[in-house]
């Protein structure tokens, strides 16, 4: 035991994008309290601006780490490598997305105001910790601080359902943490360290001695309950439908991009970079995750008549597809050369966080303009009101099909293309034919939009903010599908991670 | 190589649709007529490039010519890599002059004329994924080109169709992409298991694939079967054809033709370009069984079509039969039979598609389609009778007109390899006349009711778009050798690859040449 406290050193710099996170939570809730009402939109502004400078700083922390390697930070604490800047980007694009159409989400609504931003960039930083957490007691800490700040956000709308959704995701979720920090606990007595680093390094030098490893398995199993439950795979999904339903649309998008992308983050973070040595032992259990997430996700979407609940089942179908790619990084963890499991599901991800929150976009615009209603019955005419409106949810919803020369298509591609290198043909198959499953739900969508006769004539206003959060995801949709080489041409640095 | 000049014709002939359907959904949404303007340039300086191609074609070679080649998307060894050759030449050429007929000669099935737009846009479209997959030599690009055609037919369908055109789209486009799931995989594992066998690097090439690679013969099976899936609905091979006498059905006019004259065609392309070529042993191994499903398709088909009594369902189960006998002659592995299949294809393309044409004519004077509710069509419309049965007739077979010339090879050569399938599919030459003469007659002969008096005569601007498929069915009928001549190296070439892989040694007939038969012809 050391007699003194010798602080870390630290750099400051690497650590920029959480910083201006907090400091933008901060300024946004003491500026925004001391100060009389901003004009409007300019809170949204503010914190999307904050998120897109965090991405940005990124940028330049991924040219350090090209030069440097990837390294640790903070005694240990939190990794610095580029898949550490690869989540901060994704988490703050979509971040900044939302910011944009919370805007005219809460106007003129008691929420008008600088906190639901400050609890969106708390959120976001929570979630970019956990993607570079290099220790579980960190990544737990990044977790609660996501987690807490969602239950808040999904009830923030005084409606019935809406109180419903955060109450159920509260309590679900308040488990589903109890559970995963169960898991470190256990981990960190067969381990002996919740250092990601020290966790591989035990493991290599007590290779070849008889190992009792009861209790890392254990630990294994709730770490994989509790991130299962953060993803929403099934069969711990059955919170989600009920809760994307009920929160508010902006939320809802919020939690299926950033939410998502954070916790798959933290799932590669736990399993492959920590415990490759037991990649036969949680391999087959993603592997049932992914089927079972495949199947009951596209099934159970089609059945539907709620858009939101439609979405909600069609992302655990997504996450379904996410835990392929984890599945395929599985094969090779910790080996030399490992494989494209994990660029894929990063890939995946960020693509996916953007698609996902241009969808949820459109659907918070149409139904508002429905007095709050999301069933599917509210879409219907659609084209013939909002033409170019329509055509974005069309490029989106194509894109959620996995349909070529959309930014979906190059994320199935990823992952499957990473599965088959990995002869991994059976959760191919099955995850391409339940992609065709979770076709007829987007068509559906789509039929109503564009060839059900309208329920309603005037058309919807597209607040500005708004119309461009949305226009920017149909961008990056297109032009990723168009020429992927844009994107890829620069994760393949992903893989190298620290730890 | 003659055909390689700087021009890059097949990506033009690829982006100008694609970059037309782009403008018209640019277009001023008040000026629909600008809509139709763009599409009708667009689409007929793509038939222009076509039919240029086909005189620059260089007759003699076997090879991929034209060929265009460019970095695509470098981390995953794609390409964007085009070329074509005797097998694909007359499809895309089929496709060049196809669309530009559909574009100007059919009017969109529609009340409001602000829909054009997306009607020509979405029609655009589809001949760009048309294209892209018939002169693609990647395998992403051809599966993106593939799968992107689904869309904008989806759209067609469920846009601008009949009565239950929602459902028949729906049906269409799962069934399709269902087939593309699990070519998909199998494109990805050809690759892997490629790169694992011989070739040592990771390339969607299909020339380097099929060159390089070898695969053992379970494994190419698998492979091969994965594709063979995607194909079969496509074409679509029976028992996996049920989504197509919905969506021929259902389409509006100009969605049937091109539904019928070129996107199936997809499907027995692939089985030539994708299955034959780079899973030869597979394909070998394999015929039996798909020689059985084309022989049960063929008589399936014309069975079914004798029971409709809806002239559009009629035609669309005439074309299961009719693509019975190319996958026939796909699998009989002579060079006449796959000759024959290849110029089957085309002249399926124009005679059914001319039947659709003539059918929508029929449907938008008369508003029904039951074969019941006319007759005596003759009497009042002489004209549009005449070129009825000649469109008929060669849908039929009939010597002297294109469909005999394509079955006639096919029948011919697939004796050899498959003598008791091609007795069983010769009895579906005479169902064929069976099914379409007992059709005419209930139409078109008898005294016409009081409500089919008034059947106006052929107009001179459907007159016009129907010329150019007569002539094709007139002049191939009678002269076929030019198409022969170019389609025959490139098949040579696929059987010659075929024996080098197999071991396989095509059985040499007691010569008959191409001329003998048109002499027959005649």
């Amino acid at each position: 035991m050391p007699e003194q406290f010798i602080a870390p050193s630290i750099d400051w710099f690497a650590l920029s994008p959480y910083l201006v996170m907090v400091a933008g939570a901060l300024g946004l809730l003491v500026v925004g309290a001391l100060t009389p009402r901003w004009p409007r939109g300019l809170y949204s502004l503010v914190s999307a601006l904050t998120a897109t400078s965090a991405g940005v700083l990124a940028v330049f922390i991924w040219n350090d780490v090209a030069e440097s390697g990837p390294g640790t930070l903070v005694g240990g604490a939190l990794s610095h490598d580029a898949f550490a800047q690869f989540v901060t980007i994704a988490v703050c694009a979509a971040t900044a997305l939302v910011a944009l159409v919370t805007d005219a989400e809460v106007r003129g609504t008691v929420l008008e105001g600088p906190e639901i931003h400050a609890l969106l960039l708390t959120a976001a930083t929570g979630a970019m910790v956990m993607g570079a957490s290099n220790d579980l007691i960190v990544l737990f800490l990044g977790l609660e601080t996501l987690s807490l700040a969602l239950y808040v956000l999904a009830a923030s709308e005084r409606t019935a359902a809406g109180q419903e959704a955060g109450m159920k995701y509260f309590i679900l979720g308040g488990l589903a943490s109890a559970v995963f920090l169960y898991g470190i606990a256990l981990l960190y007595g067969g381990a002996r360290s919740t250092n990601l680093g020290e966790i591989v390094a035990r493991f290599q030098s007590t290779v070849a001695l008889e190992r009792n490893d009861s209790l890392v398995l254990a630990g294994l199993a709730l770490l994989i309950v509790g991130l299962g439950f953060k993803v929403a795979a099934a069969p711990f999904h059955v919170w989600s439908p009920d809760v994307y339903q009920g929160a508010p649309t902006h939320v809802t998008a919020f939690m299926a991009s950033v939410g998502k992308a954070a916790a798959f983050a933290a799932m590669l973070r736990v399993l492959v970079i920590a415990l490759p040595f037991h990649r036969d032992d949680w391999r087959p259990v993603i592997w049932v995750l992914a089927i079972a997430s495949l199947v009951i996700g596209s099934t159970l979407a089609v059945v539907q008549t709620d858009v939101k609940r439609m979405l909600a089942f069609s992302s655990v179908s997504h996450a379904g597809f996410l835990l392929v790619g984890v599945e395929a990084a599985g094969h090779r963890a910790g080996e030399q050369i490992s494989g494209d499991g994990l660029e894929s599901v990063l890939v995946y991800l960020a693509l996916y966080s953007v698609l996902v929150v241009g969808t949820f976009s459109i659907v918070a615009v149409v139904s508002r303009h429905a007095g709050g209603s999301t069933d599917i019955s509210v879409f219907a005419g659609l084209g013939r009101r909002r033409p170019v409106l329509a055509l974005a949810l069309t490029v989106l919803l194509l894109a959620q099909a996995g349909v070529p020369l959309t930014s979906g298509f190059v994320a199935k591609w990823g992952v499957i293309q990473s599965a088959v290198a990995e002869r991994s043909y059976a959760i191919a198959i099955i995850a391409m034919v339940s992609a065709v499953i979770a076709a007829f739900l987007y068509l559906r969508i789509m039929v109503s939009a564009w060839l059900a006769d309208p329920s309603e004539v005037e058309p919807e206003p597209v607040p500005a903010m708004t119309g461009v959060a949305i226009a920017l995801a149909a961008a990056v949709t297109l032009v990723v599908g168009v020429y992927p080489e844009l994107l890829l041409g620069w994760t393949d640095a992903v893989s190298n991670f620290a730890r | 190589m003659h055909g390689a000049v700087d021009f890059p014709l097949l990506s033009m002939l690829v982006l100008v649709p694609a970059i037309g359907s782009l403008l018209v959904a640019l277009s001023p949404r008040r000026r629909p007529e600008y809509a139709k303007l763009i599409a009708t340039v667009t689409s007929v300086g793509v038939g222009a490039m076509s039919v240029w191609m086909l005189r620059a074609f260089d007759s003699h070679s076997g090879g991929f010519q034209f060929v265009s080649r460019h970095p695509w998307i470098e981390s995953w060894g794609i390409s964007w890599h085009l070329g074509v050759d005797g097998i694909s030449l007359f499809l895309v050429v089929l496709t060049g002059v196809l669309f530009p007929l559909a574009i100007v000669g059919i009017d969109p099935h529609n009340d409001d004329p602000r829909r054009d737009k997306p009607y020509f846009a979405w029609l655009l479209l589809l001949e760009a994924g048309v294209m892209g997959s018939f002169v693609s030599l990647d395998l992403f690009l051809f599966f993106v080109c593939f799968e992107i055609v689904l869309v904008p037919m989806y759209f067609l369908i469920g846009g601008w169709g009949y009565e239950g055109r929602v459902g028949a789209a729906t049906k269409f486009f799962l069934y399709t992409m269902l087939g593309s799931a699990f070519m998909l995989v199998s494109i990805l594992a050809t690759v892997f298991i490629a790169s694992a066998n011989g070739l040592g690097r990771i390339t969607f090439d299909l020339v380097e694939l099929a060159e390089g690679a070898s695969f053992a013969a379970s494994t190419g099976r698998w492979l091969f079967f994965g594709f063979a899936i995607a194909f079969a609905v496509k074409v679509p091979v029976f028992p996996l054809h049920t989504w197509l006498p919905d969506a021929h059905t259902q389409a509006p006019t100009a969605g049937s033709v091109v539904l019928a004259g070129v996107m199936l065609k997809l499907g027995t392309y692939g089985f030539l370009r994708f299955g034959l070529y780079l899973f030869p042993e597979a394909a070998r191994w394999s015929r039996p069984l798909w020689l059985t499903l084309a022989v049960i398709g063929i008589i399936y088909g014309a069975i079914a079509a004798t029971m409709q009594g809806d002239l559009k369902r009629l035609v669309a189960y005439s074309s299961v039969a009719h693509l019975g006998f190319i996958v026939l002659g796909t699998f009989a592995f002579t060079s006449q039979a796959i000759t024959g299949s290849v110029m089957q294809m085309v002249n399926h393309g124009v005679s059914t598609g001319a039947l659709f044409l003539m059918v929508g004519m029929i449907y938008e004077r008369r508003h029904t389609r039951q074969i019941a509710d006319l007759r005596g069509l003759q009497h009042v419309a002489p004209v549009f009778a005449a070129a009825f049965t000649v469109v008929m007739l060669s849908s039929i077979g009939v010597p002297g007109l294109n469909g005999f010339v394509g079955e006639y090879l096919i029948l011919i050569g697939s004796f050899l390899t498959a003598r008791w399938w091609v007795v069983v599919a010769a009895t579906g030459v005479i169902l064929a006349a069976l099914y379409l003469l007992w059709a005419y007659q209930r139409v078109f002969h008898g005294e016409p009711d009081e409500e089919n008096r008034s059947f106006p005569e052929l107009r001179w601007k459907e007159g016009l778009v129907l010329l150019p498929f007569i002539g094709i069915i007139v002049f191939t009928g009678i002269y076929p050798k030019p198409m022969l001549e170019r389609i025959e190296p490139a098949v040579h070439d696929l059987i010659e690859h075929v024996s080098d892989r197999t071991g396989y040694v095509e059985p040499q007939p007691a010569a008959i040449s191409i001329d003998d038969e048109h002499g027959e012809g005649e």
